[in-house]
């Protein structure tokens, strides 16, 4: 196997690892740490481990409440992360921006708020073959109760959505599109901004879920012309427990709230109650204070480095990887070939051996990938596998982690006599 | 990690014991490993007393740990009787794998044992409780 040892010119990925104290752990195995998980949830760089005992240090009260320094002090923080995330993913409005706890939750949101109000039986509901459960279960929730038909966009067989089928479910005139930026079980990158224009003109409104591209690519909201957004923090070097859902304010503004309490009210009479105004609307009880300025932290460290650059050494690092593992024999891998159209994601199959056995013996070798459904059981269906093997790229990974998940693809493939 | 994959394990899993379905048989139960989707299903006959297992089966795909497990415990059921399966101790299956079992596989580990109960008892069984089983010891 030949990986070519040019790294990109942007960054080195390997000097990176200093910002992540996770790095320093040493693995059961003795081997250094080939961290390549990031799909499922990032490690964090010390400056939000830093930013998270400063914010419950020394900026720490409830937010939106105390007349006292100390208590607006927060507030401005809380506000400003929200600023911030705003501007991170091209939202026209901070108000725009709901924290809620993970892109789940965000999907839950609008499937019950606006889902709710808005469909009704007979509607048509589309979604797609390559979702996260949390992109597909809600909607399926919401046909049970409002009597609406949930359809799927299919896949072709190389894991890119078919949009001929887009097109004949649209022209029957869904009320929603909701699919995925990037694919976490696939590593597709889908053309939403093209996939947002058909739906409009079918008339249909368009829910992105971007977990895993508002992490490792430029995203704006505007330019992808859809209507919702939801992303996890924890995916993208920022904290669990906290992410956000972006709705057009219009949307937002008509939507019912989702869950009821504090913080959320205008005004509050024991005969009834008016609500805040977006987001806090959507925002009851005691928010995420100081997770809040940990994904503030994960932003400004990820616009540090760039996110143009972190497209860019992802998409080496994915080349690399394609080509190593595509080298290998008694490899099968899953999605398109094209690193326009795949991010650094790669779902594969060791022929004669259970993923589960995959990763297990990785880990042998301090290799950490996932093993399973990735959440998107249809995505297996659809290509008649149980599970597959999937590693995923971030800044800390590079062309020595790639070697050593080859490596450890040989060991596998030796233990189990299959090459 | 090298002590779980020993060749004994391998050898389950490339020829399993006990692989296939029955047919007749008197109970069937199918059941699944939700980490990772794998079903497993098992035929049982019993004996003229329908008391005793006489011979037994188990189906499905999956990793090298649930295959090999479900062929160890398989080969020692014959003759024993329902009350003796529905009594099997988790542990005992775990110890009975005879290679170190983590949380991370123990499911892989019991999805044999599982799917065992839900054919004795006609209704899918719960997993047992891990740290019971990982705890070690013997039976309450």
């Amino acid at each position: 196997m030949a990986i070519e040892q040019l790294r990109p010119d942007v960054f080195d990925g390997v000097a990176l690892r200093a910002d992540f104290p996770m790095f320093d752990r040493p693995h059961r195995s003795g081997k250094p740490l080939t961290f390549l998980d990031s799909a499922a949830s990032a490690p964090k760089p010390r400056a939000v481990i830093d930013a998270l005992a400063d914010a419950y240090g020394h900026h720490y009260a409830n937010v939106h409440r105390g007349i006292y320094e100390l208590s607006e002090d927060a507030t401005a923080r809380f506000e400003g992360a929200r600023r911030e995330l705003a501007r991170f993913i091209g939202a026209p409005s901070e108000r725009e921006v709901v924290f809620v706890r993970n892109a789940t939750e965000a999907i839950n949101l609008v499937a019950y708020s606006w889902g709710r109000t808005n469909v009704a039986a007979g509607d048509l509901i589309l979604s797609t073959e390559m979702e996260h459960h949390a992109n597909l279960v809600p909607w399926q929730q919401l046909a049970a109760e409002t009597g609406a038909t949930l359809e799927y966009v299919a896949i072709t067989d190389d894991g890119r959505l078919d949009l001929d089928d887009l097109r004949r479910r649209l022209a029957r005139e869904p009320k929603l599109v909701a699919i995925n930026h990037v694919s976490n079980a696939l590593g597709t990158i889908n053309p939403v901004a093209e996939i947002s224009r058909l739906a409009h003109e079918a008339g249909a409104l368009v829910l992105v879920d971007a977990a895993q591209s508002v992490p490792h690519m430029p995203v704006s909201a505007v330019e992808l012309g859809v209507d919702f957004l939801v992303l996890s923090g924890h995916k993208m070097l920022g904290p669990s427990g906290i992410g956000a859902l972006w709705g057009r304010r219009e949307l937002l503004e008509a939507m019912p709230p989702f869950m009821t309490g504090g913080s959320m009210i205008s005004k509050v009479t024991l005969s009834g109650t008016t609500w805040a105004e977006v987001p806090l609307k959507f925002e009851a009880g005691t928010p995420a204070i100081a997770e809040a300025a940990g994904l503030a932290a994960a932003i400004g460290y990820l616009d540090g480095i760039g996110m143009a650059n972190v497209r860019a050494h992802e998409r080496f690092l994915f080349e690399q990887a394609w080509a190593a593992l595509g080298a290998i024999d008694g490899i099968r891998l899953l999605g398109p070939a094209s690193p326009d159209e795949h991010a650094a994601v790669i779902s594969f199959v060791i022929d004669g051996v259970h993923p589960h056995d995959v990763a297990t013996v990785f880990d042998g070798h301090g290799v950490a990938v996932r093993a399973g459904h990735h959440c998107a059981q249809p995505v297996m269906a659809r290509y008649d596998l149980p599970a597959t093997t999937r590693a995923s790229f971030y800044v800390y990974n590079d062309v020595d982690d790639i070697q050593r998940l080859a490596d450890a693809i040989g060991a596998t493939q030796r233990l189990f006599g299959t090459a | 990690m090298d002590n779980l994959y020993r060749d004994f394990i391998l050898e389950h899993y490339r020829e399993p014991h006990n692989k296939g379905v029955l047919d007749p048989h008197d109970l069937h139960f199918a059941d699944s490993n939700p980490t990772c989707g794998d079903e497993m299903s098992m035929t049982l006959l019993l004996d003229e007393s329908k008391e005793r297992v006489a011979d037994i089966a188990f189906d499905g795909r999956g990793c090298a740990i649930s295959q090999a497990s479900a062929s160890i415990l398989t080969d020692e059921l014959r003759g024993k009787s329902l009350d003796e399966l529905r009594s099997l101790d988790p542990r005992d299956v775990i110890e009975n794998l005879g290679v170190p079992i983590g949380p991370a596989r123990l499911k892989c580990a019991l999805l044999g044992y599982k799917v065992l109960q839900g054919a004795v008892i006609g209704a899918e069984a719960r997993w047992p409780d891990e740290a019971d089983v990982l705890a070690g010891g013997s039976a309450p």
